[in-house]
Parts: C-alpha cells; sequence; structure tokens
C-alpha cells in the first residue's frame, strides 16, 4: 500500500514538474534570447487561469477555455511586449526587474478590478474527471494524468521546434549572437516579440491546467514564477533541457519531500511533532536543493561553465 | 644577466582544437621594455590572461619576482607587484581621476575593511596617488570625472593606477590603441622613463612605438612565439617579414 | 551636492517636524504613519548598501526584514509568557527589553545574509536575483509551515517592548527612538560609503576586474556589503514588528522584497539619503492613493513604470542631477 501510495504520489510530482516546466521553459527562452529576466510572467500564468475561468463559466466548455488561455496570455504576452517589455531589453537587470514587478502590480490590481478577490473556480470537464487503473492496479486521476501527457508532448514539441524549425534555428542564433540575426537580415523585434508570446502563451495555458485542481486566484503566479527561478538555477539559464530536468527535480522533490519527511521524522519522534518538523523540512528542501546545486555547479546543472 | 622578474616557461593553453599558446618561453629582466607583437588572433590577448592571472594554463609555469604564481589569481599577483594595463580602459568611470588612483593606492596597501574614515583623508594614500598622477601628467585633472577624460588621458590613468601599486613589473595590453599621434608620442615618453621604475611587457600594435621603446621584440604568431630578439633582429627577420611585417604593410 | 544636501536636511526636518506637530495636534495616527515611513527608510537604507553602494541587485530582502521582526516576536513572545526559549543547553530568556532585541535582531539578519550571500554571491547577474528571491520564499514558507511560532497567523505582542527610561507605548515617544536609530544609521551608512571600504566596494560595482588588478578581492567586498545590508534590514524588521506589535509571514513574502527596492528607487539609487526620501515618498502615495482608490496598486505600478523608464535616479535624481557625487 505504502509502495503503491509512493507512486502515486512521485506521479504528482512529475505532473507538478512538467507543469513547472511550461512557465520556466517561456522564462528562460526569453532571457536566452532577449536577456531579459522578466517577473511578470507569473502574471501572465494567472491571465491565462482567469480567461479561462471566465470563458468556462461563461460557455461551459473546458476546450474553448483553454483556448481563452492561450489566446489572452499570449495578446497580453504582445502588448506589454510591445509597450513595455521592449524597452527593457537594452537596460540592466535592475530596471528589468523594477519595470516588470510594477507590471506584476498592475496585472494583480487590474484582475481584482476587473474579476473582485474573491478566488474562481475552473472545473475539469466532466469526460477528464474520475481516475483510470494503471498497470500495478494504481488508481490514479485522469486529469492530472492528461496534464502529465499534455505537457511532455509539449515539451517534445518545444524541443522540435527549437532544433528543427525555422523560428527554432532563428532563436539559437539569437541566444549565441544578437547582432549576427540582425545582420542576416532577421526582423529582431518581430521574433522578439513572436518569442515573447510563446512564453506567454506556455505560462498561461499552464495558468489555466493547474487553474483547473487549484483555486484560479489574485497571486497565484508569483509562487509558481519562483519556483520556475528556482528550476531555472538548477537547471542553467538559458538551456531548455535545463529547465525540463530542474522542473522534474523540482517537482518531484517537492512532492515526495512533504510526503515523506513527516513519515522519516515519525521514526524517532512522536507524530505532531514529526508532521510539523517534517512539513516544515519539506516546505524547504527545493531551495536546500538548490543551494546544493549552486555549492558544486553555480552556473546551474546545464548551464555553460 | 641578472634574473629575470617574469619568467613564462612552456606555457601551453587549447580552446578544442585551437592551440591558443603552444610551448611559450618568455622573460622580462630589470630595466628593459620587452615588447610582444602579433597579428590579431595571435594569441596575445590569451597568454596576457594566463600571466596576469584570470586564465590557467594546460602545462607549463608563470614565474614572478622569484615565486611560482601560475596558481594564483589575479588578485594575488597584483599584490606580488605584477601591475596590469587593460586593453579596453578597466577604469571606475563615476569616480574621479584621483579616486581611481587611490584604489591602486589602497589596493595595494591593503586595510581595504575599514568603515569609519573618510579614504579621502589619509594623507598617505592621497600622496601615494597624486604622486603617480604627476608621473604619468594627469596632476591637473585629479578632480575630473573619469567619465569626462579624453580616450588618451584614460590610457594615462590606467599607467597610474598600475604606478600606484608600487610594481616590480607591468603588463601593459596595447596602451597605445585609439590614440592620435600626439598622445602615443607623449604615453611612448611616459613609457620610457618608467622603464627604470620596473620592467614592462609591452603588447602593443603601434609599431613606431614599439621600435621606439623596445630593447626586446618577441613577434607571437598562432599561439607560438616565432622570434625574438632586439630591433634590429626583427626588423632583419626574414620569417617575421613575411609572417607579420608583410601582412600589416 | 549644494541642493542634495538641501533635500537631506528638508526631509530630516519634515519627518521630525510632522509628528512633533501631530503630537500637539493630537493626530496619533499621523505619528504611527510617519514612524512607519522612517522604519521603512531603515530597511531602505539596508537594501541599498548592497544594491545601491555594491550593486547586487537582492531580491530577498524580506528575508532578513522578516528574521529582525521574528527575532522581535519570538523573544518577546517567550517573554510575555513567562516561558523560556531554550533550556538545553543552555537557558536562553525572551526578553522585553529592546537594545538586546535590536542586537539579536542585527546579528540574526547578518548571519542569514552571511550564508545567503555567500551561497548567492557565486554567481552574479540574473542568477543572483533569482537565487536570492528563491532564499527569501524559503523563508517565508519556513514561517507558515513552523507551528510554533504561530505559523500563518503570525505572533502578537500585548505591550510594545521597552526601551530604558521612555514609555514606548507613546506614540511620540517611540516615534523619537525610531528617528534616533534612523539618524545612526544614516550617520553610519553616510560615513562607510567614504571610507576605504565604500571607495572600493564602489569600484568593485562599476568594474570588479579593476578590483582584481589592484589586488583586492570583488567576492569578499560583496559579501561584506550584504552581510552589512542585512544587519540593518533586520535591525529594521524589529522596529517594524514592534511598532505593528505584531509579525506574521507576511514580512517575509516576496512583496516585501519587492516593496523595500520600490523604496530605494524612487528615492535614488546609491544616494545614502535615498531610500529615505523613497520611503516617506511611499507612504505619501499609500495614503493619499490608498485613500482615492482601493485599486491603488495601479497607480503605484504605473509610477513605478514611468521612474524606471522615463526618471531613472529617483526623486534625488530629478531635484539634484543626475550624477551620484562621490567626495
Amino acid at each position: 500500500m505504502s509502495s503503491l501510495l509512493l507512486i502515486e504520489q512521485a506521479l504528482n510530482g512529475l505532473q507538478f514538474g512538467v507543469m513547472l516546466f511550461l512557465i520556466a521553459a517561456g522564462l528562460t527562452l526569453i532571457f536566452g534570447v532577449m536577456g531579459l529576466i522578466n517577473l511578470a510572467h507569473g502574471s501572465l500564468y494567472m491571465v491565462g487561469a482567469f480567461a479561462a475561468a471566465g470563458v468556462s463559466a461563461l460557455t461551459g466548455s473546458f476546450l474553448l477555455a483553454l483556448v481563452a488561455s492561450l489566446a489572452a496570455a499570449a495578446m497580453a504576452g504582445v502588448v506589454i511586449e510591445m509597450t513595455v517589455i521592449r524597452r527593457l531589453y537594452d537596460r540592466d537587470h535592475l530596471d528589468q526587474v523594477l519595470a516588470t514587478f510594477a507590471l506584476i502590480l498592475i496585472f494583480s490590481e487590474g484582475t481584482r478590478y476587473l474579476f473582485g478577490s474573491f478566488p474562481l473556480f475552473l472545473d475539469k470537464p466532466e469526460w477528464l474527471s474520475g481516475t483510470v487503473t494503471l498497470p500495478l492496479g494504481i488508481e490514479y486521476s485522469l486529469y492530472r494524468l492528461t496534464l502529465i501527457g499534455v505537457g511532455l508532448a509539449l515539451a517534445a514539441g518545444l524541443f522540435w521546434m527549437i532544433a528543427r524549425t525555422r523560428v527554432g534555428i532563428r532563436i539559437r542564433a539569437g541566444e549565441n549572437d544578437r547582432e549576427m540575426i540582425g545582420a542576416l537580415g532577421v526582423n529582431i523585434s518581430r521574433l522578439y516579440t513572436l518569442v515573447f508570446a510563446l512564453g506567454a502563451a506556455l505560462a498561461g495555458f499552464a495558468g489555466a491546467l493547474v487553474g483547473a485542481i487549484q483555486s484560479v486566484q489574485i497571486g497565484m503566479g508569483e509562487p509558481v514564477l519562483i519556483l520556475a527561478f528556482v528550476v531555472i538555477v538548477i537547471g542553467g539559464i538559458g538551456s531548455i533541457k535545463g529547465a525540463f530536468i530542474g522542473a522534474i527535480l523540482v517537482g518531484l522533490t517537492d512532492t515526495l519531500g512533504r510526503f515523506l519527511l513527516p513519515q522519516l521524522f515519525a521514526l524517532f519522534m512522536n507524530p505532531s511533532e514529526a508532521t510539523s518538523v517534517g512539513s516544515s523540512l519539506a516546505s524547504m528542501s527545493i531551495y536546500l536543493l538548490m543551494a546544493g546545486v549552486l555549492l558544486f555547479r553555480p552556473k546551474g546543472l546545464f548551464g555553460e561553465a | 644577466m641578472t634574473d629575470p622578474v617574469l619568467d613564462v616557461r612552456g606555457i601551453s593553453k587549447s580552446f578544442g582544437g585551437l592551440k591558443a599558446s603552444d610551448a611559450i618561453d618568455l622573460d622580462l629582466r630589470p630595466g628593459e621594455i620587452h615588447a610582444l607583437i602579433g597579428p590579431n588572433g595571435a594569441g596575445k590577448s590569451t597568454l596576457i590572461a594566463q600571466i596576469a592571472g584570470g586564465l590557467a594554463p594546460d602545462s607549463g609555469a608563470v614565474h614572478f619576482a622569484g615565486r611560482d604564481v601560475t596558481a594564483l589569481s589575479t588578485a594575488a599577483r597584483a599584490r606580488l607587484g605584477l601591475a596590469r594595463t587593460f586593453q579596453i580602459s578597466m577604469l571606475a568611470m563615476e569616480y574621479t581621476v584621483l579616486q581611481n588612483a587611490m584604489l591602486g593606492a589602497l589596493g595595494h596597501r591593503g586595510g581595504v575593511f575599514r568603515f569609519v574614515r573618510s579614504v579621502m583623508r589619509d594623507h598617505d594614500l592621497v600622496a601615494r596617488a597624486e604622486a603617480a598622477l604627476e608621473q604619468v601628467g594627469l596632476q591637473d585633472f585629479r578632480a575630473f570625472r573619469t567619465a569626462e577624460l579624453s580616450h588618451g588621458q584614460r590610457r594615462q590613468l590606467e599607467v597610474a593606477v598600475a604606478l600606484t601599486l608600487d610594481p616590480k613589473a607591468f603588463v601593459m595590453d596595447e596602451p597605445m590603441a585609439g590614440l592620435g599621434a600626439e598622445g602615443s608620442q607623449q604615453l611612448v615618453g611616459v613609457l620610457d622613463r618608467l622603464r627604470q621604475q620596473a620592467p614592462i611587457l609591452l603588447v602593443e600594435h603601434d609599431m613606431d612605438a614599439v621600435f621606439a621603446l623596445a630593447d626586446r621584440i618577441s613577434v607571437l604568431v598562432y599561439g607560438r612565439i616565432i622570434a625574438s630578439g632586439t630591433v634590429e633582429d626583427i626588423r632583419n627577420d626574414p620569417e617575421v617579414r613575411r609572417a607579420y611585417l608583410g601582412e600589416e604593410a | 551636492m549644494k541642493r542634495e544636501t538641501l533635500l537631506n536636511a528638508a526631509i530630516l526636518l519634515l519627518l521630525l517636524a510632522l509628528p512633533l506637530w501631530a503630537s500637539v495636534a493630537d493626530e496619533p495616527f499621523l505619528i504611527t504613519l510617519t514612524t512607519r515611513a522612517v522604519i521603512l527608510a531603515i530597511a531602505g537604507i539596508g537594501l541599498n548598501f548592497a544594491l545601491g553602494f555594491g550593486g547586487l541587485v537582492s531580491l530577498g530582502h524580506a528575508a532578513f526584514f522578516g528574521l529582525g521582526g521574528y527575532a522581535m516576536g519570538i523573544l518577546a513572545f517567550h517573554a510575555q509568557n513567562y516561558t523560556p526559549m531554550m533550556e538545553w543547553p543552555l537557558l536562553i530568556e525572551g526578553t522585553k527589553s529592546m537594545p538586546v532585541i535590536w542586537l539579536v535582531a542585527i546579528v540574526t539578519g547578518a548571519l542569514a545574509a552571511l550564508v545567503i550571500g555567500a551561497l548567492s554571491l557565486r554567481t552574479a547577474g540574473v542568477y543572483f536575483i533569482m537565487i536570492t528571491l528563491a532564499f527569501g520564499q524559503m523563508f517565508y514558507y519556513f514561517a507558515i509551515s513552523w507551528p510554533a511560532y504561530g505559523g500563518e497567523d503570525g505572533l502578537s505582542i500585548y505591550v510594545r517592548n521597552s526601551f530604558p527610561g521612555l514609555n514606548t507605548m507613546d506614540p511620540i515617544q517611540f516615534f523619537a527612538v525610531c528617528y534616533a536609530v534612523l539618524l545612526i544609521v544614516l550617520f553610519g551608512t553616510w560615513r562607510a560609503a567614504r571610507s576605504p571600504f565604500g571607495l572600493m566596494l564602489g569600484a568593485a560595482r562599476q568594474n570588479p576586474d579593476r578590483v582584481q588588478a589592484v589586488g583586492q578581492v570583488p567576492y569578499r567586498l560583496y559579501l561584506t556589503a550584504f552581510t552589512i545590508s542585512g544587519a540593518i534590514t533586520g535591525l529594521a524588521g524589529a522596529l517594524f514588528a514592534d511598532l505593528n506589535r505584531f509579525v506574521s509571514p507576511s514580512m517575509l513574502s516576496w512583496q516585501t522584497s519587492g516593496e523595500i527596492m520600490v523604496f530605494v528607487i524612487l528615492g535614488g539609487v546609491g544616494r545614502v539619503f535615498g531610500p529615505v526620501a523613497g520611503a516617506a515618498l511611499f507612504i505619501l502615495l499609500e495614503h493619499t492613493l490608498g485613500g482615492l482608490s482601493e485599486f491603488w496598486h495601479i497607480y503605484l505600478g504605473a509610477i513605478l513604470l514611468g521612474v524606471v523608464l522615463f526618471a531613472k535616479g529617483g526623486l534625488y535624481g530629478l531635484i539634484a542631477g543626475r550624477e551620484v557625487a562621490h567626495d
């Protein structure tokens, strides 16, 4: 029983990890290509979730809600890229941090103005609720399993896009040498807007997918954003592969830590103390993981040394 | 013959398949200016980085002031008296000229971790910084912000900062780069007087300056020293003429 | 330079005159508001030490601010409940004495900054920003999940802590304490900025290679600055918790880090008095805009965006000129 539970928790960790990847991938791409640190990336995640919740409430269709999340986040991305972000590429990191922090304030408060302070609920569709039976007789939530599948498919698609398509080649060229692609006649500012919109859409999509298992609320984006930062620090900045490995590592460490650490401490402590010590330590586990990586590989697992 | 102050022994460094330094031997003796010349991409910057610190050679050793400094950091080598000037001006642009010179004097003396007394009231340090500025002819610009200086003046300031380190040797990376005829001439005068204070390893593209200053010249091509000798030797060396001077002309 | 000095004096005078007048006019709320500005100014000065002088863009200063707050909360909590903090290996009792609490907050902030700094300064640039933000968040989650000191709900203190010879429950007397601390911190920072350390640290910010070339190690300079910065911010945190007689995980949240950074930017990065002006301005905005609209953060965001995009240098940059004076 306990090992079945463990497998279920590991699947939860994997699900958490692939969703983190969708956010981290956009962040790391945007940094890799444009050299921009975007704190407002979490806001785009929130925009996606709210758009989905809104459309779902109006139409009752989950698929339309997902489409709305993609469209709204991509559009928000294009708008802020063209009005604000674009002016930041040549600025130092401090300016980027401050301006995107200002964007968070505007997004959060603007969303509160439109939707109110109360959390919204986005129901997962009928056809994705319930459980499936996996090999070994494991009962697992169909929706979460779908998230894993969708996340992995998107990751594969992203890898393919960067490795094989023309846009991908330009993105890689942009990462290596910004002036170079300008000299090759690529319209840089359009490429930048495109990359930003792509990152935004991924984040918004993740927001909608996760929104169906958690509540949709103001400020939901920033804790996820910070986790995505941890992912990037572990994986190495600018590396999609690093973002993927980092995201899975963080997802598993966090989920399994919360599950295992209290049990571990229960071996030599009384139950209530073990729960409190175990869960407080579990809440720190991914940051300790990050600290460990920093000690041995300051540029992350897949960063350029 | 006196012992060399700086002695580079058999340094090699590769980047992937490219040999940027190939078994380089080079030394610097008291009182001399030893010029290192070579076409672009010959590996001069790589060599400088291995001598001044920041890049570790794959093999070989750097000896300075009688000890092996190969494993030491840039900062540790600087504290031993290896003063370096940079190809691109590496100055604190927001600071005044005097403050930049103070950095050298302070870095050399130590006692950086003091938090209360104003550093500009430290008369000993100020005196040292001012003496260095005077030596390069910048004394009238001491209160100017470094960002306001002309390119040539920044070059002079680089040298002044190096001077405050009370150096046993200078390593100068293209100090004449970007200077007009007048600026070059002025700096040539400064360097010429400087060699008595400490010998100079001079990496330079400006051949007039090199021929005017150098006691010895070494020619670096594709990571190898292809010739080394006096100005006359180098002028007449057929290999150098073919590999280097021919190209330049 | 002259205008900057005038502005410094004007801000300090204003911060002093306002609560004095409020005390006479019997407007205790105004005193509390000014006290808040004074304490936040101290936090901003702390961050400015790393950010302005050392160029270290830390988004994790809420950790030090919150730890200072919890240092106060935990010590006072044990004192008011008459339970020892620790019995073994040595007996440690809580305390209600402000000077002792301040000392503990300073040491806690410094130690946390030393450890976080030692790790995060192994990197630079964007990594540093993300790592400091992440470590800050770690303390936040820890405080939420650790039930002994209130967890998510935080800790309340019944009576404000004591300072010898003063009645700290009297708003104007507590204000006086905070104002005095501000003056001391300002004086110390002003001296440090002109000291040998300040000179070399500024050079490390502008050009780390230059610092190495004169025989010094930038990492040590950065780490020292970061530690001092954490100590000052920790002290501010203890005062802030004392002002509210309450400490909660929200002091440790990333929003707090962001807000402290906003004070520094609104005032002017790298100026000794910048954070004081910035904190005062922030409180003013919060009070006036907050009175106009429930959604005042939108306006704050717009103002911040405007400052970043068009008015770099903040208030000081606008009034005293863009260049930071250095002697």
